[in-house]
C-alpha cells in the first residue's frame, strides 16, 4: 500500500520540499556567520520557512485522512443545576449585604471618596500647564542661530529665512522662531506692532498653530511659509496669516529690535501662546 | 512523548476529558476567510519574538551626545542614545537590520490582518448573538494595536517619529478641558521632555503588549467555548459545527499558515527597506521633512487632519482647537459606531436570535451598504493622507487635491454604500430565484382513453 506510485510521488515531492527547507536554514546560518546582509539573510530564512510551510500543507492534505467531524454546540444559556440560577444566587447575596440601608449609603460614599483620592497620584506625573503660555524669549534676549551664533543685521540677505533661538536656549522646542528679512516697507504692520520689524527683519513662531510641527518650508519668491505635516501655508507679507490648509490661526509674531552694534534682540516674549490651540487658550 | 505527558497530567489534574473533547477533537469549519484572524495571531507572535530580540539592543534614553560611529553622514551630529542604539542595531549588529525591518513589517501586516478579519466578521454577521463579546474585544484589539504601532515607531527618536509624536501631542492638547493636563501627564511636561523615551519604552514593551496578549487569550478562549461559526451547507445547523478536528488535521494546517506568515514577514524584512531612520536623521525639534508619511494604519488620521476646516471654536474665553474634530471626535465617533454596531443592527432588523450559521454578505444588503459607506470614507481619508505625494506625481496643487478630497469624503461614501446595497440586493434576489419558483414535479398518468392526466402536482 505504501509503495503505490501515488505514495511514492507524494513522498518525493514532500521530501524534496523539506530538503529545500533544510538547505535554506543552512544557508541562513552561513549568511549570519559571514554577515551577508539583510537581503541574503531574509531570503534564506524565508525560503526555509516557506518550504516548510508548503511541506506541512501537503502533509495535511495528502497524508492525513480528510476527517470531517460533527460536534454539538453548547446550549445557551447553559441549563443551571440546582434551584437557583447564578443571577438569583448573586441577587440573594446582594440583599443580605445591603440589608442596613443607612450604612450601605455611607459605604458607597467612602468607596467613592477613596476613588476620587486615588486619581490624585497622577498629578505627580506632570507639572502644571502654565509653561504652555510662555517660551524662553524674554525682553532683550539676544537672537542666535541654531549653533548659538548671534544674529547681526548683516547676517541675512533680503528675502531669505533662518531659524533662530533666544541665546542659551537653542534646544528649546517652543522658542524656535523663523527670522525672515523682507524688503523694507512690504509688510503692512498694524499700529500696535509698528516697531516690531526693524529694517524689514520680521520673526514668527516656527511652531505650526495647527498641530505643532515645525513650519520648515520657505518659498523665497513670494515669501510663503509652508508646514509639511498637513500643508498649512502662511503668508509673510500678511503677518503670517494662513492662506490655505487646516491651521486656524496665524503664526504669532515676535517683537524684535536691533541694538547699536547691529545685533538682533527680542523686545519681549510672544504676546500670545504659541503653537497648537488648547482649551485654556483664550479666544 | 506528548501522549505520555497528557497521561501524566491527567494523573494530577483531571484534564483528560477536556483535552480530548475540547482541544484535540475540537471541530473547526473549513473556509479560507476563517484564516485571517490566525494570520493576525501569528503576526503578533512574530512581533513578540522579534521585539524581544530588539529589546536586548535598544537603549531608551533622550540623553544626547555627538555621534562617532560607523555611519559616515552623521559623524559629529548630536543624536540621542535611543537613536544611536537603533543606528547601531541596524548597521552593526549581525541580523540587526533583518530583525528590525521584520518587526516593522510584522506590525504593518498585523494591522492589515486584523482589519481584514474584522471585515470578514462584519460582512458575514459573525458578530451577532452570542458573539458580541468577541466583537468588543476585537475592536479594542484593533485600537490597541494601532496605538502600540504608533508608540513603537515613535521610539526611534528619528526625525519622522519626532514629528509624529509632536502631532500626537497636539492632538492630546486639542481635547477640551483635560487636553493640556493629558499632554503633560503623558510626557511629564511640555513636549518634548527628557522622559519621552523612557515612557514610550515602558508603554510599548510592557503595558500594551501585556494587555494585547491578555485580550487575545480571552478572544481565543471565547472561540474555543462558543465554537466557530460556519457557513450554511449540507448537514450544518444552528446547533452543530462541522469541520476538521483540531488534531491532527487543523493543527497541521494552522501550523503551516503560521510558518508561511513568518516566511513572508522575513522575506519582506530582508528584501524591502522600511523606516530607514539613518536617512531621516535624528529628531531635532526645529527640523521637519517633506513629504511626511506615517505608517499606513495612521494615514487616515493624517488625512482627516489635512482635510479638516481651519476653525478654532471659542466658548466663554476657552478654545476648542481645530484638530479636536478630525483627530479626536471623528475617530471616537467612528469607533463608537463600530463598537455599537451589533446592537444597532438588532434595532434595525429586530433580530436578536442566536446565530451560529453565517450570512453570505449578499444576504444582508443593509449591512453591506453600511459597511461599504464606512470603508469608503476611511479609504478616502487614507488617500488624502498622502496627498503631498499624489500632488508631486500628478502635478496638481495640494490645495486643489484637498478640495477634491473634502467633497469626495462627504459625497462618495453614501453613493458607494448605496451601490453596495443595490448589488447585494440584486445578488440576493438572483441567489433565491430557484427557491421561489421551484419547478413542481408533475406525474403524468396514462388514462384509459390513451391520453395523459396530471396526477397531483406536488413540489419537492
Ligand atoms: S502641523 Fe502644520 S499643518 Fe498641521
Amino acid at each position: 500500500m505504501s509503495d503505490s506510485p501515488k505514495h511514492k510521488r507524494q513522498n518525493r515531492a514532500i521530501g524534496a520540499t523539506l530538503i529545500l527547507s533544510i538547505v535554506g536554514a543552512a544557508v541562513f546560518i552561513a549568511t549570519d556567520i559571514y554577515n551577508a546582509g539583510p537581503q541574503a539573510e531574509g531570503a534564506s530564512i524565508a525560503v526555509s520557512l516557506g518550504a516548510l510551510a508548503i511541506a506541512l500543507i501537503a502533509w495535511s492534505k495528502q497524508i492525513l485522512p480528510q476527517t470531517q467531524l460533527v460536534s454539538e454546540r453548547p446550549p445557551l444559556p447553559a441549563p443551571h443545576s440546582g434551584p437557583d440560577s447564578a443571577s438569583e444566587t448573586f441577587a440573594e447575596g446582594e440583599r443580605e449585604v445591603v440589608s442596613r440601608r443607612g450604612l450601605t449609603g455611607l459605604l458607597a460614599a467612602a468607596v467613592g471618596t477613596l476613588g476620587v483620592a486615588a486619581i490624585f497620584p497622577v498629578r505627580s506625573l506632570g507639572p502644571m500647564i502654565d509653561s504652555l503660555f510662555h517660551t524662553r524669549w524674554s525682553p532683550g534676549a539676544r537672537v542666535v542661530d541654531g549653533d548659538g551664533v548671534p544674529v547681526h543685521r548683516g547676517s541675512l540677505g533680503v528675502k531669505s529665512m533662518m531659524t533662530v533661538f533666544p541665546e542659551g536656549y537653542t534646544d528649546s522646542q517652543d522658542s524656535q522662531t523663523l527670522l525672515i528679512r523682507t524688503p523694507p516697507g512690504t509688510v503692512p504692520l498694524p499700529p500696535d506692532r509698528a516697531n516690531w520689524a526693524p529694517d524689514g527683519y520680521i520673526a514668527f513662531s516656527k511652531v505650526c498653530t495647527h498641530a505643532g510641527c515645525p513650519v520648515a518650508l520657505f518659498r523665497a519668491t513670494d515669501l510663503l511659509l509652508m508646514c509639511p505635516c498637513h500643508q498649512s501655508i502662511f503668508d509673510v507679507l500678511q503677518l503670517a496669516a494662513r492662506i490655505s490648509g487646516p491651521a486656524a490661526r496665524p503664526l504669532p509674531q515676535l517683537p524684535l529690535e536691533i541694538d547699536a552694534d547691529g545685533f538682533l534682540h527680542a523686545q519681549s516674549d510672544y504676546h500670545e501662546a504659541i503653537g497648537p490651540s488648547f482649551w485654556e487658550r483664550p479666544g | 512523548m506528548i501522549a505520555r505527558l497528557i497521561t501524566w497530567l491527567d494523573e494530577r489534574l483531571p484534564t483528560e476529558g477536556v483535552i480530548k473533547k475540547e482541544l484535540l477533537r475540537h471541530v473547526f469549519p473549513d473556509h479560507w476567510s476563517f484564516m485571517l484572524g490566525e494570520i493576525a495571531l501569528y503576526c503578533f507572535i512574530a512581533l513578540v519574538v522579534t521585539g524581544t530580540w530588539l529589546g536586548f539592543f535598544f537603549h531608551p534614553s533622550n540623553m544626547e551626545y555627538v555621534y562617532h560611529g560607523p555611519y559616515q553622514p552623521l559623524q559629529g551630529v548630536k543624536v540621542s542614545q535611543a537613536y544611536a542604539s537603533l543606528l547601531n542595531l541596524s548597521l552593526s549588529v549581525p541580523l540587526g537590520l533583518l530583525m528590525r525591518q521584520t518587526h516593522h513589517w510584522a506590525c504593518l501586516v498585523f494591522l492589515a490582518a486584523i482589519i481584514c478579519h474584522m471585515m470578514r466578521i462584519f460582512f458575514t454577521g459573525a458578530f451577532r448573538r452570542p458573539r458580541e463579546i468577541n466583537w468588543i474585544i476585537g475592536t479594542t484589539l484593533l485600537v490597541l494595536a494601532m496605538l502600540e504601532g504608533y508608540l513603537g515607531y515613535s521610539m526611534g527618536d528619528d526625525l519622522l517619529s519626532g514629528v509624529g509624536l509632536r502631532i500626537g501631542d497636539s492632538v492630546a492638547l486639542a481635547i477640551p478641558v483635560v487636553g493640556a493636563y493629558l499632554s503633560y501627564l503623558i510626557f511629564g511636561g511640555e513636549f518634548p521632555t527628557p522622559w519621552v523615551a523612557d515612557r514610550l519604552f515602558f508603554l510599548h514593551v510592557f503595558l500594551f503588549p501585556a494587555v494585547i496578549a491578555g485580550l487575545i487569550g480571552f478572544h481565543l478562549l471565547n472561540v474555543l467555548i462558543q465554537k466557530h461559526t460556519q457557513f450554511p451547507g449540507k448537514g450544518k445547523t444552528e446547533d452543530n459545527v462541522v469541520g476538521s478536528p483540531m488534531w491532527p488535521n487543523y493543527a497541521l494546517k494552522s501550523l503551516a499558515l503560521g510558518v508561511a506568515t513568518f516566511a513572508v514577514l522575513f522575506a519582506l524584512g530582508g528584501l524591502t527597506q522600511i523606516n530607514p531612520i539613518w536617512q531621516y536623521g535624528p529628531y531635532h525639534p526645529q527640523d521637519n521633512l517633506s513629504p511626511d508619511q506615517p505608517d499606513w494604519y495612521l494615514g487616515w488620521l493624517i488625512g482627516a487632519l489635512r482635510l479638516a476646516w481651519p476653525y478654532d471654536l471659542h466658548v466663554l474665553n476657552h478654545t476648542i482647537p481645530e484638530p479636536f474634530w478630525p483627530a479626536v471626535f471623528m475617530p471616537a465617533a467612528l469607533f463608537g459606531f463600530v463598537y455599537l454596531w451589533p446592537w444597532i443592527e438588532k434595532i434595525l432588523t429586530g433580530d436578536d436570535r442566536r446565530h451560529e450559521l453565517l450570512d453570505y454578505p449578499r444576504e444582508a444588503p443593509l449591512r453591506v451598504g453600511v459597511g461599504v459607506t464606512v470603508l469608503t470614507f476611511v479609504i478616502l481619508l487614507e488617500l488624502a493622507g498622502s496627498d503631498d505625494i499624489q500632488s508631486n506625481l500628478m502635478h496638481i496643487s495640494v490645495e486643489k487635491l484637498v478640495e477634491i478630497y473634502q467633497w469626495a469624503a462627504f459625497l462618495v461614501p453614501p453613493v458607494a454604500g448605496f451601490i453596495g446595497f443595490k448589488i447585494a440586493s440584486e445578488l440576493r434576489a438572483r441567489a433565491h430565484i430557484g427557491d421561489e419558483v421551484k419547478p413542481a414535479r408533475v406525474v403524468l398518468v396514462r388514462n384509459a382513453a390513451g391520453g395523459y392526466d396530471e396526477e397531483a402536482a406536488r413540489s419537492v
